[in-house]
């Protein structure tokens, strides 16, 4: 079976900050990291490859840098990694960049056609979890969003549990399927020494604007239908009252509640009334 | 002469090259680079720059450095306005030639704003209902109608409870292929009657539903979807629909537009938007479509659904939480909590260090990659405050917060941050508690 493995290198987004007061980005020295989300997705790949025979093919749209997160990729024990990467793709908002990769997946379809797809629930970065049902659709294949769980796979069908606010969906698509991944979904391995020395060796092939038959209105700034307008620091609420609770803890607490109820903040509730002793 | 850009500044978001009338602009690397031979100094990309990261040597277009609130959301100057408005605005052959013309915001062609009313296993999530609310506001802004959208099988119920939430008209599509849940019928189903009828917003909940059939519906229309919106606004110039959302984890918040594609597509968050008035009785126009369908149209069947536990399920909807963070220190101290939340009727969350830690599952996790809340008691006991975790809280009517470290992120969203010891604190407060609910005194 072939699996491709949507993989998006993003900046360790814990470290990223506004400067509240140019409200910019400050993003110097932070660090690139493979999407985790998509990890996770290759992670199953390569254990379903390893059960049922098969290959495995990393795709990715970045800057030349991200040739980096696909070789660390490869050490997880990938075959094949696809880099594209051309200026003509900057700017794409999530609709522009499902096209970007649904076109390049569509070629690669013609000549080693594919199984199942895996994309990450969501990019760390942009947050949108849109690129992977925008595939889905652009190449015409069912989707099976926030899987984290891949029970069974057979020639022709695919069954995953879908994790929902209420409880989890058992949902069965036919092949060829596109699978957007939760972390629960499986457990992180280690990259083997063998998988290492390969991947060191590898190099990621590189496609841009002309490797395939692209349309240029369909991607870039100016292919894309939103926009950023304006970037700000999220509003921070503004605070309250500080109490000193170090000196009097108990007295504190009891002034505390008594506000608590003063104000009606919470009242003296029927339910709550008769409360265990 | 030419433009400078102050590379620390640029935030990479590409406006100035989409503004640029003679594409001296481009995006290298993220950063938005200047071909000098090409720049005509008109100054259009300085207006738009959302960092002010632009400027021409003799025209501070800024004057005081602020940035120009309108800036950005204004229609390109340089697109010519299509021939065709003139006839279409007047009439008749409206569909036929809607699809090849620059679509006019708040215009009579794509107009309304819709809410697509989420129906599954029997209930609507009430996100549904908030977004009533909002889409009332947004289309007394741009002055045009407001429906409801339901797509399910079985759905008649619904029907009345939109119009008792605000939807003046009602879109319903009732079908046996729409029972459960699935991506493509029910994104086929949305589609044919957003095709047919053009609003020019349409809105759903970030649930997981929203964020999976907007996508699908976005690229069948080929048009703009904005994630997981927390604020929405209408530009009063534009009439265009200002869409924010958090990015980046949470750490910067970015306004989001569709300028020229329709419609304009937004998920919006549960619980951040106001719930409105559910006015009993309330009348309006209900719109039935066909959907020409078979099951033999479709690749995913669903199996089975198994519900999880009651308790996390209604986390979003508690009236008190409850909620830990690593400060508690070890599993046993949990009980600290529990005896708290026992005797308020609160119910149990935490923050993804107490889940990680093994004290609380993950559906028990308040934050970005969590649930988002809005009760109107947040009790936070040992929780830092990281951004991640208030943007699922912040909304939350009242905030009290325990914590020793008096710069601790969460006591300045707090009402009351209290300065101190959960060992101390929190035993104290549940004894106070006790006491005056069990003897019904309030003060
Ligand atoms: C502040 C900000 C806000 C934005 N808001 C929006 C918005 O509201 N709407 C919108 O359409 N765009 C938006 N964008 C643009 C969006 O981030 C980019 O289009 C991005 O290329 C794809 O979206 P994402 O990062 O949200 O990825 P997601 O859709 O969250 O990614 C899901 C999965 O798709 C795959 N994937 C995504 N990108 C790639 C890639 N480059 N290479 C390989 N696989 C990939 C990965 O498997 C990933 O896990 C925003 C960008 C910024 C900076
Ligand atoms: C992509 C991403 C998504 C994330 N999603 C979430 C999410 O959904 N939810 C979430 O919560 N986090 C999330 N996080 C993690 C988040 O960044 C923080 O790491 C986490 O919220 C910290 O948890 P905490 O407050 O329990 O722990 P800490 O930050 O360690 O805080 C513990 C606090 O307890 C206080 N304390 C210690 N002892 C005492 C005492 N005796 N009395 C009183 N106070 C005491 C300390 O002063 C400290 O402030 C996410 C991170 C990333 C990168």
């Amino acid at each position: 079976m072939h699996f491709v493995v949507c993989l998006k290198q993003v900046p360790d987004t814990s470290e990223v900050r506004i400067d509240p007061v140019t409200n910019t980005l400050m993003r110097e020295g932070v660090p690139s990291i493979i999407n985790p989300y998509d990890a996770h997705g290759l992670e199953e790949a390569i254990r379903l490859k390893e059960k049922v025979g098969g290959k495995v093919t990393i795709v990715s749209m970045g800057p030349p840098q991200a040739k980096e997160a696909l070789k660390k990729a490869m050490s997880f024990g990938a075959d094949r990694a696809i880099l594209l990467s051309d200026r003509a793709f900057g700017g794409s908002d999530s609709l522009a960049t499902a096209y970007i990769l649904s076109s390049a997946l569509q070629k690669i379809h013609e000549t080693e056609p594919i199984d199942l797809v895996f994309a990450g629930k969501e990019a760390i970065d942009g947050d949108t979890a849109q690129t992977g049902p925008g595939i889905a659709q652009r190449l015409g294949f069912p989707q099976l969003t926030y899987a984290i769980k891949v029970r069974e796979l057979t020639d022709t069908t695919v069954t995953v549990e879908r994790k929902t606010e209420s409880g989890r969906q058992i949902v069965q698509a036919q092949l060829p399927a596109l699978i957007t991944v939760e972390k629960e979904l499986n457990d992180l391995s280690y990259a083997s020494l063998p998988n290492m020395m390969k991947a060191a060796a590898y190099e990621p092939e590189m496609w841009n604007f002309n490797s395939l038959p692209f349309d240029v209105t369909q991607m870039g700034l100016k292919g894309s239908p939103t926009s950023v307008s304006r970037i700000f620091a999220p509003p921070g609420r503004t605070g309250g009252e500080i109490i000193d609770g170090m000196k009097d803890p108990k007295g504190t607490a009891e002034s505390v509640v008594q506000k608590i109820f003063q104000q009606n903040i919470i009242m003296v509730h029927p339910l709550a009334k008769g409360g265990k002793h | 002469m030419a433009l400078n850009i102050e590379k620390s500044k640029c935030i990479g978001c590409g406006a100035c090259v989409v503004e640029c009338p003679v594409e001296a602009l481009d995006l290298v690397d993220g950063l938005a680079v200047v071909d000098p031979a090409k720049c005509i100094d008109c100054g259009n990309c300085v207006k738009i720059c959302p960092a002010d990261a632009l400027s021409l040597p003799d025209q501070p277009t800024k004057s005081d450095g602020k940035r120009d609130p309108e800036a950005g959301s204004k229609f390109n100057i340089q697109d010519p306005l299509p021939d065709t408005v003139e006839d279409y605005a007047q009439g008749n052959e409206k569909k036929t030639i809607r699809a090849q013309v620059t679509p006019v915001a708040g215009g009579d062609v794509w107009s309304g704003v819709w809410v697509i009313i989420e129906y599954n296993n029997g209930k609507v999530a009430p996100v549904a209902w908030e977004l009533l609310g909002e889409g009332r506001k947004l289309a007394d802004a741009i002055g045009c109608g407001l429906c409801g959208v339901i797509t399910g099988y079985q759905v008649d119920t619904v029907v009345p409870e939109a119009f008792a939430h605000g939807a003046e008209k009602v879109y319903v599509i009732d079908h046996p292929v729409l029972k459960d849940y699935r991506t493509e019928p029910y994104a086929e189903a949305i589609t044919s009657l957003v095709r047919k009828y053009q609003p020019e917003i349409i809105l759903m909940g970030a649930t997981s539903i929203g964020r999976d059939v907007f996508p699908a519906v976005a690229t069948k229309m080929q048009t703009g979807l904005t994630a997981d919106c927390t604020v929405l606004g209408i530009d009063p110039e534009t009439k265009l629909l200002q869409q924010t959302r958090p990015a980046f984890g949470g750490n910067i918040m970015a306004t989001i537009l569709c300028r020229k594609s329709r419609p304009q597509m937004a998920t919006v968050r549960p619980r951040v938007m106001a719930m409105p008035e559910r006015v009993e009785g309330r009348e309006g126009e209900v719109i039935r479509e066909e959907f020409s369908a078979t099951e033999s149209d479709f690749r995913t069947k669903v199996l089975e659904f198994i519900p999880s536990d009651a308790k996390s399920a209604f986390l979003d909807k508690a009236e008190i939480i409850v909620a830990v963070g690593l400060g508690i220190a070890a599993k046993r101290n949990m009980v600290l909590a529990e005896e708290l939340a026992d005797v308020l009727g609160a119910t149990l969350a935490g923050t993804r260090g107490a889940v990680e830690a093994g004290w609380l599952t993950h559906d028990q996790q308040v934050g970005q990659s969590g649930v988002t809340v809005r009760p109107k008691v947040y009790i936070a006991i040992g929780i830092s405050g990281a951004i991640q975790h208030l943007v699922g809280m912040e909304t939350s009517d009242f905030i009290i917060a325990i914590n020793n470290d008096p710069d601790a992120s969460i006591l300045k969203v707090a009402n009351y941050g209290i300065v101190g010891d959960l060992f101390q604190i929190v035993p104290a407060m549940t004894a106070e508690f006790k006491k005056r609910l069990q003897h019904g005194v309030a003060n």
